[in-house]
């Protein structure tokens, strides 16, 4: 490196020590886990061969993680129409959630202290009970309501009525139940993306004429979008996740299914780390999703948006081919 | 409504911000075509005036006209009746307003920002809308901006989209709000200069300011507000080079 550009001095860059031995430590722990990950030990059962007149007996090894069991029962149709039911549940409790929280956000914000009011309370409800409970609650709503009904109130005189029972089957229930109580921590998110919105853009949309619900739909909630995004992705996967929740009230979900086979095979743990895979899997997809959503949502807010991951590798890869063709003496660019 | 009648007109305009009395009985008067400034020190009214007259804030007394209508009501009879939102909104979009950090809403493209006014309150269709807005854009010295985004431009650039937003509108009168008070000082020539531009064109401005430049060179009337009161206005060269009021005296002798 030269300094004032006349003199070449040498610049002996800090070494860290500390850091090589602990990422020497660091290989050591992974080498070990992947031994155990691929590692076989006995599995309770013994086989004997007849060998030179004598039976010689030894220890029937398996997988420790049953691998065999996984990969047999990975794509195995209960497994698949477990995870159907999921993905289903999870879309549905969403989009509830999602529409709940957008509507509950903006009845918070009202001037209208009715709507304000029944906004809070809602809120209050459904986020202050466990989600569990609202499950069980939803599951077993007839003994509460055995019938619903339209019609005249205090009289007999209904337009139409069915029974609890024939609308809350378990997985209308399920859904009820997610959706309500994702409504409830939506409609925060919602809400803290419209305050973290400046006052001036409100100002400036209703200086162009603009009603509250223009200057919300056009200037607010876009802009508000980038602050509910991230969490948006957050409450994706963890609603895919706490849709395994639902055998509380008889749905057969992903898990559900799995442990029904388990149930009868006994192979908990494998069925189980099979399940978490699956969950793996959704989740690794829908967090890919959340990172376009967000770079979309993110124009105007930055001046250049983040790289996607293939334009980062595309500008790597041209970074280490330039310096190799720099090193071998070839002239880059012009 | 006359052709003579004023644009604006405040007659006793009062206005509290939780006990505190921001304006105190002010009397207003600006004529069509006409670009009035107000001057002050901070705290003096002169933003809360300006936001009255678009109804951005709602006064609590006296009377206050714009192009003939009250603002925020209608006289029927002997009573007054408050406005809906939406008459409210109409009224509004008849006043162009510019702020001291811009507002560009930064969502939207500095086209978008011109055109969704037109487009979304005005029911203008969008090829219109856009042709007016590159003229707009041409007229304030940004063409060829069009695709960039606020965060983009410089202060004095996202200015001056700000005032071709609210000319898009087409307004019968403009509002600044102190418009070049978040400039660096080297930008503070481009957008006076499209200020100035405007006045020309014959537009009805009302101007809250502390550039005394332009005040004298560009205004034909000037008045000064202090503690919620006009102290001291009329021709900018008579009132800003030999102030009657001690107070105007003083707060010259310092911005000066």
């Amino acid at each position: 490196m030269s300094t004032n550009g006349d003199v070449d001095v040498k610049v002996v860059p800090v070494r860290h020590v500390g850091q090589w031995i602990g990422v020497a430590f660091l290989a050591l722990f992974v080498a070990m886990l992947i031994h155990t990950l691929f590692s076989k030990i006995p599995s309770g059962s013994r086989t004997c061969h007849l060998v030179g007149g004598r039976y010689q007996c030894h220890a029937i090894l398996k997988w420790r993680f049953g691998w065999n069991v996984i990969f047999h029962y990975f794509t195995n149709g209960e497994v698949l129409r477990g995870l159907v039911i999921t993905l289903e549940l999870t879309v549905l409790a969403m989009v509830i959630g999602i529409v709940l929280g957008v509507v509950v956000a903006i009845m918070r914000l009202s001037r209208s202290r009715l709507l304000s009011g029944a906004a809070w309370t809602y809120t209050w409800l459904f986020r202050g009970t466990p989600v569990y409970v609202q499950l069980l609650l939803w599951g077993f709503i007839g003994f509460l309501y055995p019938t619903f009904a339209i019609g005249i109130p205090f009289t007999h005189i209904y337009l139409f009525h069915f029974g609890a029972n024939t609308v809350f089957i378990p997985f209308n229930a399920a859904v009820a139940g997610l959706g309500l109580n994702e409504g409830a921590y939506f409609s925060e998110i919602v809400r803290s993306g419209l305050i973290a919105v400046d006052e001036g853009q409100t100002e400036a949309a209703t200086s162009l004429g603009m009603t509250r619900g223009q200057s919300l739909r056009y200037v607010v909630l876009p802009q508000a979008m980038r602050v509910i995004i991230p969490p948006t992705g957050n409450e994706v996967i963890s609603m895919l996740k706490t849709t395994s929740l639902v055998s509380v009230v008889a749905v057969v979900d992903l898990l559900g299914a799995v442990a029904n086979i388990y149930g009868q095979t006994y192979q908990i743990m494998p069925m189980l780390l099979l399940a978490s895979m699956w969950y793996l899997i959704v989740s690794t997809i829908l967090s890919v999703g959340q990172f376009y959503l967000e770079r979309y949502f993110s124009r105007g807010a930055l001046r250049t948006p983040p790289p996607t991951p293939i334009q980062r590798i595309r500008r790597d890869l041209h970074g280490i081919a330039s310096k190799y063709r720099t090193k071998r003496g070839v002239q880059v660019g012009a | 409504m006359t052709v003579n009648e004023p644009m604006v007109e405040a007659i006793g305009v009062h206005k509290s911000y939780a006990g505190v009395e921001v304006l105190k009985g002010v009397n207003l008067t600006v004529s069509r075509g006409e670009v009035t400034c107000l001057i002050g020190p901070s705290g003096s009214g002169k933003s809360t005036l300006l936001r009255c007259i678009n109804h951005l804030e709602k006064h609590d007394a006296g009377e206050l006209r714009v192009d003939g209508e009250l603002v925020g009501y209608e006289a029927r009879g002997d009573k007054l009746y408050e406005l809906n939102d939406r008459r409210i909104c109409h009224e509004r979009s008849q006043i162009g307003m510019v702020f001291q950090r811009f507002n560009l809403f930064q969502n939207l493209n500095v086209l978008e920002n011109v055109t969704v006014g037109p487009i979304k309150v005005k029911d203008v269709n969008d090829e219109r809308a856009k042709k007016f807005a590159r003229e707009l854009l041409q007229r304030v010295g940004l063409e060829g901006k069009e695709k960039n985004y606020p965060t983009q431009l410089s202060g004095g650039q996202q200015q001056r989209v700000a005032i071709a937003r609210a000319l898009a509108m087409e307004p019968k009168l403009m509002l600044f709000d102190e418009p070049t008070s978040a400039l660096d000082p080297e930008l503070v020539g481009e957008v006076l200069d499209v200020m100035k531009d405007l006045a020309r064109s014959g537009m009805t401005m009302i101007v809250v300011t502390h550039e005394m430049g332009f005040a004298k060179e560009v205004a034909d009337t000037v008045y000064f507000l202090d503690q919620g009161v006009i102290e001291e206005s009329g021709d900018p060269k008579v009132v800003l080079t030999s102030p009657s009021s001690p107070r105007l005296q003083s707060f010259l002798s310092k911005v000066l």
